[in-house]
């Protein structure tokens, strides 16, 4: 009976985030194989430790273990194959921001707009695009983030500044190579 | 507030993130200083490129199919082996029992129908799961009920009883509308310990006897009084669901 209770809000409060969960493991892998494995992962253990949670956000609950799940298996891996790191040295701010905004208006008009916007967010070193794909995507509030996370709402802010920053310089860039 | 602190806080303004005192420093900044309102704009463009333009990436179906499938399912016994043989006569009429057992059991299940007070109840559950869901507890958020009470104004047709039970341990924070068994109702929402109580009230056509019962792990209580019906639901324990609703009787019996 307990277990029964158990499943029953399990699919009630934590199944319906499938969607964030699998938003934010597709962009933090950049693989719709491997985010499906991390997903599913995230999820078993998310059953597994169920009693732990005791109501509030459930999405800000599994948004947090698709993370560290993320983490802990396939990040590592993941740097070896393929590593476009942002090269900060190369791309200095100042640089990126002198004729970025210009030139970042004028690509977007392009055809191409969406691929690059995408490319560009899959560019970023991750601590910026989780925190940009969290909020602009998903719509979750500072606290939600700063949650999933473990970050204090201090640094989600400025983390956010900075990523939207790296954003239009990678935008810029990839707006010249095009 | 000189451009740096504005430079700092600009994000949080874009995501609307700041509480009034700041938000209005920022918004005269702005009107007077053109270097932060280019820089405003710029960093709100590029947010909402990302959210216009970027993929969000919906999870494929087959994913819930293969999720569901590997979660363990309680309500069905794990399957067993049938491994006995055929040709034991007594076994036919022990299939034959167990069919018109089976038959007795549909027939009954046919018979216990839910009870409309039943429906309602699993009706509340799923309310209140949304409510936490879609992060969408408070149309009105606000510890006064002398705030809260007048936000209904308008919106229903009857006056809900409001009272704070911070003194109880039971903080008002807010209200919302909703909609239940067919009516428009007042959804108040009070805390305890961080557990979230709904407290769903609307006019009541009878007289009910007070009832508890829990559903999915959350609480449940029922009661009629001052011509209304009211339902609380929380997933705190029970007893803190009995107190609630001894407290908010007394309240609203004896308004301050």
């Amino acid at each position: 009976m307990t277990d029964l209770t158990k499943s029953q809000r399990f699919e009630a409060t934590v199944l319906p985030h499938l969607n964030s969960a699998f938003n934010l493991a597709r962009w933090l892998t950049r693989s719709d194989h491997d985010a499906e494995d991390v997903v599913q992962e995230a999820y078993l253990k998310a059953f597994k430790y169920f009693e732990r949670f005791h109501g509030g956000d459930g999405r800000t609950w599994l948004l947090a273990i698709v993370r560290n799940t993320f983490y802990t298996h396939y990040r590592q891996s993941q740097e070896h194959s393929r590593s476009e790191q942002f090269d900060e040295d190369c791309h200095s701010m100042e640089d990126i921001s002198a004729h970025g905004a210009k030139t970042a208006e004028n690509a977007l008009q392009r055809r191409d707009d969406e691929r690059m916007v995408n490319r560009a967010l899959e560019k970023m070193p991750i601590e910026f695009r989780e925190v940009l794909v969290m909020r602009e995507l998903d719509d979750l509030s500072y606290r939600q983030i700063a949650d999933v996370i473990g970050i204090p709402i201090g640094t989600v802010m400025s983390r956010l500044a900075r990523g939207r920053k790296l954003f239009a310089g990678l935008l810029a860039h990839n707006g010249q190579e095009a | 507030m000189d451009c740096k602190k504005v430079a700092e806080l600009l994000p949080a303004y874009i995501d609307q993130e700041l509480g009034v005192g700041e938000l209005m420093g920022i918004d005269e900044h702005l009107q007077n200083c053109p270097d932060c309102r280019r820089e405003h704009a710029a960093q709100r463009d590029l947010g909402a490129q990302i959210k216009a333009r970027a993929s969000y990436f919906t999870a494929p179906p087959h994913l819930e199919a293969r999720l569901r499938a590997s979660l363990p399912k309680s309500n069905a016994a794990a399957p067993r082996r049938w491994t006995m043989q055929w040709r034991a006569p007594w076994l036919h009429t022990g299939i034959a029992m167990a069919c018109a057992l089976v038959a007795a059991w549909s027939l009954g299940l046919y018979v216990m129908q839910p009870s409309a007070q039943e429906r309602l109840a699993e009706e509340i559950v799923s309310d209140h799961v949304r409510s936490l869901q879609v992060d969408h507890l408070s149309d009105v958020a606000s510890t006064d009920q002398h705030t809260v009470k007048p936000w209904f104004n308008g919106k229903l047709d009857f006056a809900p009883p409001v009272v704070d039970l911070a003194t109880q341990g039971f903080p008002l924070v807010g209200g919302r509308l909703d909609y239940l068994d067919g009516h428009a109702v007042a959804a108040l929402v009070y805390h305890v310990r961080q557990h979230p109580i709904n407290l769903y009230v609307w006019p009541a056509s009878s007289h009910d006897v007070a009832s508890t019962q829990t559903r999915n792990g959350y609480h449940l209580m029922h009661w009629t009084a001052q011509g209304m019906n009211f339902w609380a639901i929380s997933d705190c324990a029970a007893s803190d669901v009995e107190r609630f609703a001894q407290g908010l009787r007394v309240a609203v019996n004896e308004p301050t």
